[in-house]
């Protein structure tokens, strides 16, 4: 099927008033809160007799600490406690794990590995208070080099980072590789054409709008802890605070309230949420930590930062045979990368892109640096934006190589429909997909030709404009257990359905929305299920002790994982119904046909009975059939068979001031196909921000450091994210491939347009500037940069 | 949320009363008026006042764009807003409409104002690369009365002043000569961002077509927004023409003196003052005849 909805933002409001019973447009149910200012994030807590902690940060990239001086500090009259990194190392809690096997300090003890790192914590009486005291805390540093530049990390003479870990002699943390060398390297002897470009991927920032904070509050009587965070993942953060504070997991309550956005930032545990739990556990009272803008910017989890070389063979008439890949990656001071511990590198290894290859292999080399810690945030599906970045970019540096369109190349060497289930040279199983069609539409609605024939009479008259476009292939919605999980657990998730007896229903999810809508989406599924209309279904999440346990949201895993979970506790609970409406009716099960809402007897359509009905017999006095309970609810943990696999086809137009070399992205046709739509315009609307978060990317966003480690990123005026006036109208298309392994058929969406996105724009621009002799610019394309590509100097960004 | 040290607050009625607070907290008081770049300065600790001196309510007293003849007068309080919408000022000065139109956002334009704007003295405001422009001069009130200083003395480095510790600016003042135009352009990373560099320019023909006088100000290129005299100099008596504005452009290239930061490499800073400058001055010439471009 293959439906066209170009420009679908303005056809939105039209169809808002179709009130789906099931999948399709509606207005989302959490949005009456937001519009009104009535949203509950962390930040809007007040609890009795509550503190406020502030934390002091180093100012240096790479130190020794000499000494830390908190009598000043201590005298404050507002402030109750002050906290160094030796006060936590005598309780054990001077470290803590990373998700990746590493540990962090939660405060410094030995040296300072980050510009930004915690050093001591205050807590008082206000946040004002808080934040003076910090002032007063006097820490001796004995300054070392840093290590910046990611290239020079590995060299014998880089001062050693990670000292802590013990015989650890270099700043090496990992070398990963995928693919096979060998195969790899024979099909690159023999190609006609081999194309290799240097491509690098900088350093970005998550900055969502809420900054990262937590209250914790730990009830000495009762021994609980109750812990409300700005967290992606409630579910996983509770079990590994269980495990590293040593506190009884029963003890533990974490509740992830309304989240400002995440994209990932908010993954890790950060050393802010354990300040807060240990502020609380020491004065009794509860603590509220917030961190301002800067900190946010400087210290939580950065993303990307990869170094890459690409190199692509092919056949003169077009016919792509291998990608080969080095990648250097800068993972910061700690490697907090969230990923699953069988995936160092992410899902890195879908670099093979959309096309049908006869080797492929990759190389990492992962290293630290005296930089913030992280790697995989930012709506990256687990490294899959580098990924795509980088088969994106090679395959248009080959076009150029051999003069050939970029779609017709693409289309060329496409996986077939009927390759699918499609195994890559690098072992992922992609599980469907149609990608001629969608790259059709993505032309068609563009009106590519007539986009070529504009640029030839424009550059005719010496203006520049440029006409790029990529296509992705996703795997998202991680994911089988027997491959994946994040220290130990395993990433399936949990659903938990009840039917009242009115005939409304609460769901519960483990999955935690930090604005992509569950609220509507889950209603919507479980209504396309049952029939209960999704204003009757109450969605519950974000609460631990309300949910049952899962994974979190991350690596659009929502809609591929819990989405399943809600669709199958669905038919769970309408199985039950279907053994109750057949005592009801006094026929057999074999005689009932269900219709949305109803079963009703075959061939006789006047007997039959609403799921509301059956949910009042289920809970009334009445009888029900032999052997059934009472009640009608259900639970499930799905452990999916397979990740999802969405694609795309975009196509951007930028122009190009040839005096300023300023880019403006003057068009931008995303068609996107996540198999399965529930709510076409929820979808839009992560369409439209994964689409303007890639204009970011694309032409202004990069988390720099100076020489000596100074992060020069540390504000929105100096860390650039882009508004309303630098995007386009989006126009939007889609086509529907089915996952065939989801049981309704969907797959993940919400990263898929800042994957794609970010190649398209860089294509169009290196396009717009193929007359000056350009293959490759590196990101962030500023007017600056742009400027030096068409001087013949394309810089990298670092 | 950030959050400043403390620090007292002090909101006053009148200019005198502004005068005599400032004369007696010396240097540990600044006034606040807009407070875009202030505050966030305080709230990230760059900057501590022991002292802060609240002039907004000398909105009525300095909030106004008086156009006399042969004189323009603009009070320190008025908003950019304001600045913005008075069509009688765009239509001497439209200069004034292309900057506002780029100065940050709606929300600090309803807030900011021309006398806070001159008095943070960055080297990349916008409003005072279009006093340079204009050859505006500034009113600065102490407690010996007042005292009139071009735009050349009033900015004495990035972010220093001619305005003492005891004195506040009140009122800017344009000079209005016939048969002239003027122009602004700003490249910016994003909108809202700092110029990258802006140029603004200020044409003047006499009675027979030639160039009377012609005034180019560029922001983000030296310590300060800056005029370029030699331009003045090679455009004066000359009929207004293409290669007129591409000389003025590399004279504006060769006088300026850009670093190379996270907004763009010296090279490029260099390449857009000669740029904008041939683009402001085509613009403002087109202007005299009642053209756009």
């Amino acid at each position: 099927m293959t439906t066209v909805a170009a420009n679908g933002h303005r056809t939105a409001f039209v169809d808002n008033d179709g009130k789906p019973n099931g999948h399709g447009r509606m207005l989302r149910k959490e949005d009456p809160r937001f519009v009104r200012g009535r949203g509950r994030y962390v930040d809007d807590l007040q609890l009795p007799g509550m503190l406020h902690l502030a934390i002091l940060r180093s100012p240096l990239a790479h130190a020794r600490i000499l000494s830390v001086d908190t009598t000043l500090a201590e005298a404050h009259p507002k402030v109750r406690l002050v906290v160094t990194g030796a006060m936590l190392a005598e309780k054990g809690l001077a470290w803590m794990p990373t998700l990746s096997n590493d540990v962090q300090a939660v405060l410094a003890t030995d040296k300072v590995r980050f510009q930004g790192q915690e050093v001591a914590f205050v807590v008082a009486e206000d946040r004002y208070a808080a934040r003076d005291a910090l002032e007063l805390i006097d820490v001796e540093y004995e300054p070392l080099d840093a290590v910046i530049d990611v290239r020079t990390a590995l060299s014998p003479e880089a001062p050693v980072i990670r000292d802590d870990l013990e015989g650890k002699a270099d700043n090496h943390v990992f070398d990963w590789e995928t693919g096979d060398a060998a195969a790899t390297d024979e099909v690159f002897r023999r190609a006609d054409v081999v194309v290799s470009q240097d491509i690098v991927y900088p350093r970005v920032h998550p900055a969502p709008m809420e900054t990262c904070g937590a209250v914790a509050d730990y009830d000495a009587v009762d021994g609980k802890l109750t812990l409300w965070s700005t967290t992606q993942a409630p579910h996983a953060h509770r079990t590994l605070y269980a495990i590293v504070a040593g506190l009884p997991e029963h003890k533990i309550r974490v509740v992830s309230p309304d989240i400002g956005g995440g994209f990932g930032n908010k993954v890790p545990i950060y050393p802010g949420y354990v300040c807060a739990i240990v502020g609380s556990l020491l004065t009794g009272k509860p603590v509220k930590w917030m961190e301002d803008r800067a900190e946010n910017l400087i210290s939580t989890g950065f993303a990307r930062d990869y170094i890459m070389r690409g190199e692509i063979a092919a056949t003169r008439e077009g016919r792509i045979l291998a990608i080969r890949t080095h990648v250097l990656a800068d993972h910061g001071a700690f490697n907090g990368v969230a990923a699953p511990v069988k995936y160092p590198a992410g899902f890195f290894g879908v670099f093979t892109g959309s096309y049908d290859l006869e080797a492929a292999y990759c190389k990492m080399t992962a290293v630290y640096t005296n930089k913030a810690p992280g790697g995989v945030a930012y709506a990256c599906s687990f490294r899959i934006t580098e990924a795509v970045y980088l088969v994106e970019r090679i395959v248009d540096c080959l076009a150029d190589e051999l003069r050939m369109d970029p779609i017709e190349l693409r289309m060329k060497n496409f996986i077939r429909p009927e390759q699918f289930p499609y195994r890559t040279k690098t072992g992922w199983v992609y599980d469907s997909g149609n990608y001629a069609p969608t790259m059709e539409l993505a032309k068609q609605l563009a009106g590519y030709d007539e986009l070529r024939a504009e640029q030839a009479e424009k550059r005719a008259r010496g203006e520049i404009m440029g006409i790029g476009v990529s296509f992705f292939t996703e795997a998202v919605g991680a994911g089988p257990r027997k491959d994946m999980d994040i220290l130990g657990l395993g990433m399936a998730d949990g659903c938990e359905l009840r039917v009242h007896p009115t005939g409304k229903a609460v769901v519960r999810l483990s999955v935690q929305s930090q604005g992509q809508g569950h609220e509507t989406t889950f209603a919507q599924i479980v209504a396309e299920e049952l029939g209960i209309p999704p204003q009757d279904i109450e969605v519950v999440h974000g609460d631990t002790d309300q949910t049952p346990f899962g994974l979190g949201t991350y690596g659009s895993r929502s809609t591929p994982v819990s989405g399943a979970a809600a669709a199958l506790v669905a038919r769970k609970v309408r199985d039950k119904a279907r053994l109750i409406a057949s005592g009801m009716l006094e026929v057999s099960v074999a005689d009932l046909e269900w219709e949305k809402g109803s079963f009703t007897v075959a061939g006789d359509p006047n007997a039959s009975v609403s799921i509301q009905d059956i949910a009042m017999r289920a809970h009334g006095a009445g009888d029900l059939p032999e052997g059934v309970e009472g009640g009608l609810e259900a639970q499930i943990c799905y452990n999916p068979e397979n990740l999802t696999y969405p694609h795309g086809a975009y196509i951007c137009v930028v122009d190009i001031d040839p005096g300023t070399a300023k880019v403006t992205v003057r068009r931008f046709v995303a068609v996107d196909d996540c198999g399965t739509r529930i709510n076409p315009m929820i979808i839009e609307g992560q369409v439209h921000g994964g689409l303007t978060d890639g204009v970011g990317m694309a032409l202004m966003e990069m988390i720099a450091f100076d020489e000596d480690g100074n992060c020069l990123s540390g504000s929105l005026m100096d860390y650039l994210i882009p508004t309303a006036l630098e995007v386009p109208d989006w126009e939007t298309g889609f086509t529907v491939t089915p996952s065939p392994h989801h049981p309704i058929g969907a797959k993940g969406v919400g990263e898929s347009a800042t994957v794609g996105s970010p190649p398209a724009i860089v294509n169009a621009v290196v396009d717009a500037l193929s007359p000056f002799g350009i293959r490759h610019a590196d990101m962030p394309l500023t007017p600056s940069r742009v400027w030096e590509a068409m001087q013949g100097r394309p810089l990298p960004p670092i | 949320m950030q959050v400043p040290a403390p620090f007292e607050y002090q909101r006053v009625g009148t200019v005198d009363e502004a005068v005599t607070l400032l004369d007696r907290l010396g240097d540990t008081a600044r006034l606040v008026a807009g407070g875009h770049s202030l505050i966030p300065m305080m709230k990230l600790r760059l900057a501590n006042f022991e002292y802060l001196i609240d002039i907004n309510e000398l909105h009525d007293e300095l909030g106004h764009i008086r156009v006399e003849p042969g004189l323009i007068r603009i009070g320190a309080m008025t908003r950019h807003r304001e600045l913005l919408e008075s069509d009688e000022l765009a239509a001497a000065f439209p200069i004034f409409r292309d900057a506002e139109r780029v100065i940050a956002d709606p929300v600090v334009r309803n807030r900011g104002t021309l006398g806070g704007s001159l008095c943070q003295a960055d080297p990349s405001e916008d409003l005072s690369a279009v006093c340079t422009t204009l050859d505006a001069s500034c009113v600065i009130r102490g407690t010996d009365g007042e005292r009139v200083v071009s735009m050349e003395d009033f900015h004495q480095g990035p972010y220093e002043t001619a305005v003492g510790d005891a004195e506040i600016l009140t009122e800017v003042r344009f000079p209005v000569r016939p048969r002239g135009s003027s122009a602004y352009e700003k490249v910016e990373r994003r909108a809202g961002d700092w110029a990258v560099v802006s140029a603004g320019a200020a044409l003047w023909l006499d009675e027979s077509g030639l160039i009377a006088n012609a005034r180019v100000g560029l922001a983000a290129v030296g310590p300060n927004t800056a005029g370029i005299p030699g331009i003045a100099d090679a455009l004066r008596g000359q009929p207004p023409a293409e290669e007129l504005w591409a000389r003025a452009g590399d004279i504006a290239a060769e006088s300026c003196s850009p670093a190379t930061d996270r907004r763009g490499s010296a090279e490029y800073k260099r390449h857009l003052a000669r740029e904008l400058t041939m683009r402001v001055l085509r613009r403002a010439a087109a202007r005299i005849n009642g053209q756009e471009v």
